[in-house]
């Protein structure tokens, strides 16, 4: 009995670190034995997949004008891809499922170099998003070229600015929140309101200076978001507190489909589903981006370009993001944030050490609602046009999905699965090459499937990477010694 | 009265659907604990299974009794559904399941989202009309001018559902699986070790949870005329309100918080406004999650160090 003790301790011990695991290789089996399972599990498996696509792909419901529906028949693309499933799996089940193959050791000399860049990954991350639009208009030639690429820059830090809000609510407080884009939404439609008001820019007009509200209007409006959407997350997050896990996450999930619906319905006041569109554009400090006399071009000598008025969107999101990671990292070396911290690992032992929980998951809430509405400020003054569309629960799932896969905490983490994602978005969105007549020919349409791509891949790298992205934590208070905690160790969301 | 007697029986139709997509979601969440987000596509997808098989019917067999077309489609709906929901489970949730709790939740997301767009690459982004299946209706009462109706549509989606749910409960109550389903929720290592296939368990509490599913996508699509690849969320998220409102993981709860969620939602329509009816059902479901979260027929949920 002693022996067998010892045996299983001896077990639970982990190999010394950077060391790989002395694994005696069991001996491989004979060829036979691995091909024939490995053949008849390909073929099942390739059974199974022409079962699964037989009704939705094999047949299609037409419309034929508006007579009823007619079937089609496609069954050679449903064995086309039984087959291809098929081939994939034997491939796979001979080399890297192959039974009795010695699992890859982890290169140290990998883990030593990732150890040694990992502090100047910072740095360079940010010295990069600040020189991106002059990387940009350098590679594509000339300003009005890289239109499309300092877009894309705004459109991704958009989301890496949401990633890191919500990744106070659900990387550091552990409250798992699906209708994050609930304050988006306020957030945007605050400001839409409030600078497309007549009496509010009357009221400036007489009081203040003519034509004060059209160019200020977002400086005002932008902490004005940002409190209004911060107050909405204490509203709605004051009666729903009390509840754990799941539950928080469907309530909030409802709260988010509430707003969209009112923002639809409520017509007299958000112009419903045709949305808001006469929002003024950005300025800066006052200064509009125009050809006129007194416009940022005339004032700073420069030839008049409607690319000034991009750039400066791109820098007002990187400062906001910045702000965002910035009170972040600031919070968490603050009691709230330790509390956030304590409160995601275990509840009870918050509470029995007489921390006011509803407080902090208060705190928490309204934080991340406060960089929402930020955001949605934004995006209402670049798009200048908000429209309840723009505040689908999918959206909320995308954010969510970028804070997960990013590892839940991890600043770093987060901005580059925003990178991965919404720039993976973006690049299947100009697939326009497979137009090409001898892959699918002119009639494809490769929008189509970029949900149906961005789906897959949220399931597949859940499955690969549970974890996320970066799944090491480091502790920001410790004792003697500041060890990584792997993330498989850390438990979150009991909220 | 008239009205409110009209209202009642939508709201009964109504509320048998939601009722039997409720029972995927409870039973998933009393065995694994996780919310299956993608039932409501798994829904939607056995609709438009339930659609192809109708026109495979109808139009390529050549079949005319109305009643053996509902029943081969339903049968065909729920093996396929079936076999979908299965393979979902053992590519997306099991490699999963060992892993922390919002994984399973993100991947189900992902799978929601992957389903809903396969639909509509598969079959195109418009709305899908049939022709009007069991027309006939029996006159009730008449006042007034006002008929109270009740059709032949709606007792089948009454029978058929009531049948279910009573072979249903025969299966969780009287069979070796049902009493194997209730062990692993109780406790799922101690039923591994007690020699209960729990990975097999799990995968047919996934395929019965999307043969009922499927019964209410097919109910659905006679009930409707139409079905759209979008049409999986919101009656999703209502079944899911429907299993919280009963109580997450009680099978009577599911069907009772159906039931109850179809006669808010018809009672809305008729004396409000029909454009907030979706608000008034999520904000049930707020209500009930603050003031009684372990719903009307659950277990308080005693939490424990």
């Amino acid at each position: 009995m002693a022996d067998h003790r010892s045996d299983l301790w001896e077990r639970e011990d982990t190999p010394p670190e950077g060391a790989p695991a002395p694994q005696p290789a069991p001996p491989a089996p004979p060829a036979e034995a691995v091909l024939l399972p490995a053949l008849k599990d390909a073929v099942l498996t390739g059974i199974i997949t022409g079962l699964l696509l037989l009704p939705l792909v094999g047949f299609r419901a037409t419309e034929s004008g508006s007579g009823p529906l007619t079937l089609t028949y496609r069954f050679g693309l449903v064995s086309v891809f039984a087959g291809l499933v098929m081939v994939l799996r034997l491939v796979l089940n001979l080399t890297v499922w192959r039974p009795g193959r010695p699992p890859r050791a982890k290169s140290a000399a990998l883990a030593g170099v990732s150890q040694r860049i990992a502090p100047a990954l910072k740095p360079a991350f940010f010295a990069f998003a600040l020189l991106y639009p002059f990387i940009a208009i350098v590679f594509s030639g000339s300003l009005s070229l890289s239109r499309y690429w300092v877009d894309l820059g705004i459109y991704i830090l958009t989301y890496v600015m949401l990633g890191w809000g919500l990744n106070i609510v659900v990387g550091l407080a552990g409250l798992l929140d699906l209708g994050y884009v609930a304050f988006y939404a306020v957030g945007a439609y605050t400001f839409a309101l409030l600078s497309s008001s007549v009496p509010l820019n009357a009221f400036f007009d007489a009081h203040v200076a003519e034509g004060f509200w059209a160019s200020w209007s977002f400086w005002v409006c932008l902490p004005v978001a940002g409190l209004l959407a911060g107050l909405w997350g204490i509203i709605l997050g004051f009666p729903v507190l009390r509840l754990r896990g799941d539950y928080l996450a469907i309530v909030t999930l409802a709260f988010g489909e509430i707003i969209r619906l009112v923002l639809i319905n409520w017509v007299s006041l958000t112009n419903g589903g045709a949305g808001i569109s006469s929002i003024p554009p950005i300025t800066f400090f006052g200064v509009p981006f125009n050809s006129g006399d007194d416009g940022f071009a005339a004032i700073f000598g420069l030839d008049y370009n409607s690319m000034h008025r991009m750039i400066f969107l791109y820098f007002v999101i990187l400062g906001l993001a910045a702000l965002t990671a910035l009170a972040t990292i600031r919070l968490r070396s603050m009691p709230v944030g330790r509390a956030w911290e304590a409160l995601r690992e275990d509840e009870i032992a918050c509470r029995s050490l007489g921390i006011n929980t509803t407080l902090t998951k208060l705190t928490a809430f309204a934080t991340g609602a406060m960089f929402g509405g930020f955001a949605g400020a934004f995006f209402a003054v670049r798009v200048r046009f908000v429209s309840p569309e723009s505040f689908t629960f999918m959206e909320s799932a995308v954010i969510l999905a970028i804070v997960v896969l990013g590892g839940m905490g991890s600043q770093i983490g987060v901005a580059s699965a925003a990178i991965l994602l919404i720039g993976g978005m973006e690049l299947l969105r100009n697939l326009s090459f497979l137009k090409a007549d001898f892959l699918f020919g002119s009639d494809f349409d490769p929008s189509l499937y970029r949900m149906l791509i961005f789906g897959f891949a949220m399931v597949a790298v859940m499955v690969w990477r549970p974890r996320g992205l970066v799944a090491n934590r480091m502790p920001t208070i410790f004792l003697k010694e500041r060890k990584a905690v792997s993330g498989a160790l850390v438990k979150e969301g009991h909220g | 009265m008239d009205i409110f007697l009209q209202q009642l029986i939508n709201g009964l139709t109504l509320g048998s659907i939601y009722g039997l997509i409720a029972i995927g979601y409870t039973m998933v969440f009393g065995i694994i604990g996780m919310v299956n987000f993608a039932h409501g596509d798994v829904f939607m997808v056995s609709a438009f299974i339930g659609l192809i098989c109708v026109l495979l019917l109808t139009t390529v067999i050549g079949i005319s009794s109305i009643f053996l077309i509902l029943a081969i489609t339903l049968v065909v709906a729920m093996v396929f559904t079936g076999l979908v929901s299965w393979a979902i489970e053992r590519v997306a949730y099991r490699p999963l399941r060992g892993s922390f709790r919002l994984a399973p939740m993100i991947s189900a997301i992902g799978m929601s989202i992957f389903l809903s767009n396969f639909v509509q690459v598969a079959q195109g982004p418009r709305n899908k009309p049939l022709p009007p299946m069991v027309p006939d209706v029996i006159v009730l009462m008449e006042r007034n001018g006002y008929q109270v109706t009740l059709a032949y549509k709606q007792i089948i989606i009454m029978a058929v559902t009531a049948g279910l749910l009573f072979g249903f409960w025969w299966l969780v109550q009287k069979t070796p699986l049902g009493r194997a389903q209730r062990a692993c929720e109780q406790d799922r290592k101690m039923a591994a070790l007690l020699g209960i296939n729990v990975d097999r368990t799990i995968s047919l509490t996934f395929v019965i949870g999307a043969a009922l599913a499927a019964v209410a996508g097919v109910m659905y699509l006679m009930y409707y005329g139409v079905v759209n690849f979008a049409d999986g969320f919101v009656p999703g998220v209502k079944a899911f309100t429907a299993a919280v409102l009963g109580g997450i993981g009680s099978l009577p709860g599911a069907v009772l918080g159906g039931l109850l969620i179809g006669l808010i939602e018809t009672f809305w329509s008729a004396y409000f406004s029909i454009e907030y009816k979706d608000v008034a059902a999520f904000s049930i479901l707020v209500v009930v999650l603050i003031f009684m979260p372990q719903g009307l027929l659950g277990r308080p949920e005693v939490e424990k160090v």
